[in-house]
């Protein structure tokens, strides 16, 4: 089935929020942000900008009629900046205005004092200064420093990942509507229609039944718009109630990528051990998250980490520990593979310099280490149905990893200017929030009385068609045509206490507590039936609308069969409720089964560079990635490739600068760059792998939103090894992004 | 007061002619359809197709362009489309079908400017190839689907418009179901429409490609704004053995032009790496010398070929080299009521060697870290008799390297003089680093380039294994 929104988009009729049309006496919103990254005694003066024409209201701090506090997992963050601020794009107030245009000329006539503080920006700096989140966590298996005393080889290093813009192509924002009673009514680009709900209930000092929120469809959300879209739906919650008109707030690009935070840059220290087989026996790391000003997501980002430290390999010894690190950068958050990507960076860093230190290569220390059926996690949990081995011999049948790289040392000999490098790259990514209580979802199904269907769900469309999915569970269950089922928008009044759409398990989690709404409905129809054709309910099937006395078709369709139902005062609604089982975590022990099932995959990358100017291409790339048995090979196949150029986008030219003063550098679409149509590989093939599928997840088809971005990590290590190939004396730093500058300077560096 | 015709529908608005076309299209004509990104040309989320009458009013030139950067009042006379004015009844036009079909749409929120790109590629190419393709789509961003599923739309387009190797009539194109209908009479009513004229004594906005990037807002703020219509062709002609170039000339008028593509080989592929097609349709050569970008493509282009400026102000005009133009930092030799109106330089002979090299962090549509150019004539001694050479991106402006011009003058090319160049090279340039690159990378990466030029005009005699 194809994406069901796909007639709106292409024909320009999909509604996003800054599409709404709005109501007669509209107000619009912009935010007034601070310029400097760390101060306190913070003073505003706003009278110039209140006095402008056309200017409702410039409202601040003071005025918040609630809690001026919008922390999730701690309350460690305002709305509004009080008496300090934190990191420059932090909001210092609200302005209202007629107009979008007059509210950004006030914006301009706000004055501010304040005494500037000295501030930090990398992780290190804050961990030198013991500035954290929160306290350290860290996990064990094994006994690592026997363990390394025992190892033949050891090797050691620092690695870096930096952090990572969203860019979701529509920018934040939300419109507020004020309805009777004191309710409002907020329409948002949020993946967390609960946590906007809640958030902006304290904020307004309201209890949450007041507060609705809709959310149609968001333009992109990759993590951005879990936690951050909160600020902004709060924002015009807070003005349409005390202006009582609707207000918008949609942030333009600048503003967004000034206010909002990215994917964490982590720096890290890890020790590996192998024995003389290449089993790696013993690993070690120290991560250091910079977290930037408030923890946002951070612990949870960071608690992902190391669920993801030894990627798809398994290690008797392992030690990690990770310090989420206080900064003052704006607070960095959930962005696709939430913590996972970094985790695997550093294990591969390691991997890739015991390869170096040892003259191997990498995907020979890879492939001895990878997770073999009942091997267990560091964490405790026992490795079931795995496909690493798996998906690593299907990719080596469908090109045999040993001659690509015999071809490419041949290439290397014969040319000069331009040399190849390759890397495999595995990944084993669990699906589940690692927060076992939030793994639940509801469903609410209408049937009305001709027979065509309304669907509700904690499922936020973002463009990875968990709308299209849902239809399809129902549409299997039901089996009738897909124009009788519609999926509303996502909605507190209709579905309430969600997660939000993240963890790539919203289609498992919502679909399966769609599938119980479903069944409990086709059961009650069953009855129906049964009893109209005087025969057994079991003997009763429903197919493409009709129904089947056995394998019999009946003179009663679907809508007769509803139409009946309605008249016999059978209740054509169904509510369901699913919470995943089996899974649990310990967070005293660090020791659990905290997920459902894994995602597993292996990647071959080839590119070349050019010697000369240190530009890159990446030639092919091709995957054998496990869908379980996908029920949408179309769309899953969309989330590969788009996950990939994400992550190739994440190790290559995607790189966030800040100044020391915590000043964004890369704060336009012409200073930060990601992938266009030019640098996508030149031939990408992904070949799913064969399987039975996993009970566990959606119609035994597995997530996929998140795991294939870590395929990308593999072209900084292709990369890496073709500088090799040019200048043996290069060192290779293990600093992400690869940018053309750190490929041409590591043609051309010398032995120190 | 302009006059156009948005979609099928045609308009008369007093509307604030300095205002975006974006803004106009949204709000105040509630189509909601084309989308803001970025406002600075960088993503396509907001293209449009304009559509003007050709010069002997016998047809329509369609091409697209990013509304974001566009001013309404160079909509005045012409068709704008936006992805609504493609939409045929209920129903999904080609276009549209082979996105949906390739599952190339995901978000939705960069599709409404993919299909007006593809649909202008449809309305105008008469060869067809995936590399047109490939340009009419290359400003537009998509942060979802990898493009993976685009290309095979796109590829899968350019077989369906292929007409037994020729263009589609437009009758053709609608039965075909690529457009609707009403596009069949908008030439009648475009000619209908008379064209307003130029205004004196405002300031000259032309493409707007630079200026609505850095300060939209004031601009819609000010009062004595003009405007040049941009229209295209035309603007580039030989005449005294001399090319010259118009001042509102855009790069889409360079990428056309046949002669000059004779005489510099591979200009097309210099001028991709430079922009995107809905860029080069409306960015103008002189508008990227006001700029004074020390990394302005066009002008490291233009400092190689050693070319001439005239500058007018109201019926005065005088000369300056390009090399003299740039004074420092955004400074440049043009007091405000002037204006470019042309420039000029001489015939490249056939003996000449061209080349253009830049390097930034994602290979095209990027700003250049480092950019040069050179333009370069040796006798049958290999000794060099002409050579001018730029780089960009070393220094407060775009460089001429004259010590090192004059130095390579009358030497024999060999491996050993590129070496010398280089210490010579080296004093003229001065990097600093920014968020496009350290000082020492842009150092050697202006070393690596001018290397390059070299060893790709003169592959016999520069190796890259000795000069590198
Ligand atoms: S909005 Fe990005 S190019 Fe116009
Ligand atoms: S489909 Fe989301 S940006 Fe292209």
């Amino acid at each position: 089935m194809k994406n069901i929104d796909a007639n709106g988009h292409v024909r320009g009729e999909s509604l996003f929020i800054d599409d709404i049309l709005t109501k007669q006496h509209s107000l619009h919103a912009v935010v007034f942000c601070s310029d400097i990254a760390h101060a306190n005694n913070l003073s505003l003066d706003i009278s110039k900008a209140q006095e402008l024409t056309g200017v409702e209201k410039v409202i601040v701090a003071k005025d918040i009629p609630g809690e001026n506090q919008i922390g999730g997992i701690l309350l460690d963050e305002h709305l509004l900046a009080e008496d300090e601020i934190h990191f420059q794009g932090m909001p210092l107030a609200i302005v209202v205005a007629e107009s979008q245009f007059i509210a950004k000329q006030a914006r301009k006539l706000i004055k501010v004092n304040y005494n500037e503080l000295p501030i930090i920006t990398t992780a290190k700096q804050a961990h030198i200064k013991k500035h954290y989140i929160n306290p350290a966590r860290s996990f064990q298996a094994g006994k690592v420093n026997e363990a390394f005393t025992k190892c033949k080889y050891v090797f050691s290093d620092e690695t870096f990942s930096n952090g990572q813009e969203h860019l979701y192509l529509e920018t934040q924002g939300a419109y507020a509507e004020k309805m009777e009673n004191g309710c409002i009514k907020l329409m948002s680009s949020t993946q967390g229609p609960t946590v906007v709900q809640r958030i902006a209930a304290r904020v307004l000092g309201v209890p949450m039944h007041k507060i609705e929120v809709d959310v149609t469809r968001l333009g992109g959300g990759f993590g951005g718009k879990e936690d951050q879209a909160t600020p902004w739906a709060c924002m015009v919650a807070l003005a349409t109630h005390m202006l009582n008109k609707p207000v918008k707030l949609v942030l333009d690009r600048h503003d967004d990528l000034k206010m909002t935070g990215k994917r964490h840059p982590y720096e890290s220290t890890f020790k590996i051990g192998l024995d003389e087989g290449f089993k790696i026996k013993a690993f070690e790391v120290e991560f250091l998250q910079n977290s930037g000003a408030a923890a946002d997501l951070s612990p949870a980002i960071a608690e992902r980490t190391l669920f993801h430290a030894t990627n798809s390999y398994f290690i008797p010894n392992v030690k990690t520990i990770v310090h989420s690190c206080k900064t003052n950068l704006p607070p960095n958050t959930a962005f696709r593979g939430f913590g996972g990507p970094q985790g695997k960076y550093v294990i591969e860093s390691a991997i890739a310099k015991a390869a170096t230190e040892l003259n191997v290569p990498a995907w020979k220390i890879q492939q001895a280490n990878l997770l073999q059926e009942n091997d267990k996690f560091y964490y405790g949990q026992k490795a079931e149905k795995v496909e690493a081995n798996n998906t690593w011999i299907q990719l080596d049948k469908a090109i045999n990893i040993n001659q690509v790289e015999q071809e490419i040392q041949a290439f290397n000999v014969s040319n000069q200017q331009h040399k190849k490098g390759m890397a495999v790259m595995p990944i084993c990514f669990g699906i589940s929030f690692t927060n076992t209580p939030m793994n639940h979802a509801r469903a609410l199904v209408h049937i009305y009385q001709d027979g065509s269907v309304g669907i509700s769900t904690g499922a936020v469309e973002m463009g990875q068609s968990v709308n299209t999915k849902m239809l399809q569970v129902a549409q299997q269950i039901f089996s009738i045509n897909a124009d009788l089922l519609k999926l509303e928008t996502t909605n507190t009044t209709r579905v309430a206490n969600t997660s939000p759409t993240a963890a790539s398990a919203t289609a498992d989690l919502n679909g399966k507590a769609l599938m119980k709404a479903c069944n409990a409905l086709v059961k009650r129809l069953k009855y129906v039936a049964a009893e109209e054709l005087s025969v057994g309910i079991d003997t009763i099937k429903l197919i493409n609308n009709w129904v089947y006395i056995n394998n019999e078709k009946t003179a009663l369709n679907w809508k007769e069969l509803i139409f009946k139902a309605f008249w016999k005062r059978i209740c054509l609604t169904e509510n369901a409720h699913y919470a995943t089982p089996i899974i649990n975590f310990d967070k005293g022990k660090e020791k659990g089964h905290p997920f459902a099932y894994h995602v597993y995959g292996t990647a071959l990358i080839q590119t070349t560079v050019d010697c000369l100017r240190g530009t890159y291409q990446i030639d092919r790339v091709d995957i054998v990635h496990d869908f379980g048995k996908s029920m949408n090979l179309g769309v899953d196949l969309g989330q590969v490739e788009g996950a990939l150029a994400q992550g190739v986008g994440w190790m290559t030219m995607e790189e966030i600068a800040y100044n020391d003063d915590g000043r964004l550098l890369s704060n336009t679409l012409s200073t930060y760059k990601i992938p266009d149509v030019f640098s996508v590989a030149k031939e990408i093939r992904v070949i799913p792998l064969e399987t039975e599928g996993n009970d566990m997840a959606i119609l035994k088809s597995k997530a996929v939103g998140e795991p294939p971005l870590m395929y990308g990590i593999g072209v900084y290590f292709a990369l890496a090894n073709a500088i090799k190939a040019f200048n043996p004396d290069y060192k290779i730093k293990f600093h992400s992004p690869m940018t053309p500058e750190k490929v041409l300077m590591g043609l051309y560096e010398e032995t120190t | 007061m302009i006059e156009f015709i948005l979609n099928d529908k045609k308009i008369k608005t007093d509307a604030n002619k300095s205002m975006t076309l974006v803004d106009f299209i949204r709000e105040n004509r509630s189509l909601k359809g084309t989308k803001i990104v970025c406002r600075e040309g960088d993503c396509g989320a907001c293209t449009v197709m304009v559509g003007e009458l050709s010069d002997d009013k016998e047809s329509i030139k369609y091409h697209s362009i990013t509304s974001c950067i566009s001013p309404l009042a160079n909509a005045k006379g012409k068709h704008v489309v936006t992805v609504e004015g493609l939409n045929i009844g209920n129903k999904l036009n080609k276009i549209q079908q082979s996105i949906k079909d390739n599952y190339a749409s995901q978000c939705g929120f960069c599709t409404p400017g993919f299909v007006v790109a593809m649909a202008n590629y449809c309305l105008n190419d008469n060869s067809k190839t995936e590399q047109q393709m490939l340009d009419a789509i290359s400003g537009n961003i998509c942060r979802c689907t990898g493009y993976v599923s685009i290309i095979n739309a796109a590829k899968e387009l350019v077989e369906n418009s292929k007409h037994k190797g020729q263009k589609f009539t437009l009758q053709q194109l609608v039965n075909q179901g690529f457009i609707p209908e009403y596009f069949i009479n908008i030439l009648d009513r475009l000619v209908a429409i008379k064209k307003e004229h130029f205004v004196e004594g405002e300031t000259i906005i032309a493409g707007g490609t630079d200026l609505y990037v850095q300060k939209a807002d004031e601009l819609v703020q000010a009062s004595k704004l003009r405007y040049i219509t941009l229209e295209q062709g035309q603007s580039v002609v030989v005449e005294d053995n001399r090319f010259s170039i118009s001042g509102i000339a855009t790069v889409s008028d360079l990428f056309e032009n046949q002669e000059l593509n004779k005489r510099i080989p591979h200009l097309q592929d210099y001028l991709r790496l430079l922009s995107s097609e809905v860029i080069r349709n409306m960015a103008t050569i002189a508008g990227n010398f006001v700029n004074a970008s020390p990394i302005g493509d066009m002008s490291a282009f233009f400092l190689a070929l050693d070319a001439t400026l005239l500058i007018a102000k109201r019926n005065e005009t005088r000369q300056v080299k390009l090399k003299d133009f740039f004074l420092d930092y955004k400074k440049t030799d043009l007091s405000e009521s002037e204006s470019i109106a042309k420039l000029w330089f001489n015939l490249p002979s056939n003996n000449c060697f061209f080349n253009f090299e830049k390097v930034s962090k994602r290979e095209h549509l990027d700003i250049a870290t480092v950019n040069t150019a050179i333009h370069i004539e040796i006798d049958n001694e290999n000794r060099v008799v002409v050579c001018d050479l730029s780089v960009g991106g070393v220094a407060a402006i775009p460089l001429y390297l004259k010590q090192t011009c004059l130095f390579l003058l009358n030497k024999k090319i060999s491996n050993k003089l590129i070496k010398e160049m280089m210490e010579v090279m080296n004093k003229e340039i001065f990097p600093i680093s920014d968020v496009r690159g350290s000082s020492d990378y842009k150092r050697l990466l202006a070393n690596q380039l001018v290397k390059a030029h070299f060893i790709k005009l003169f592959p016999r005699i520069v190796k890259f294994g000795e000069v590198a």
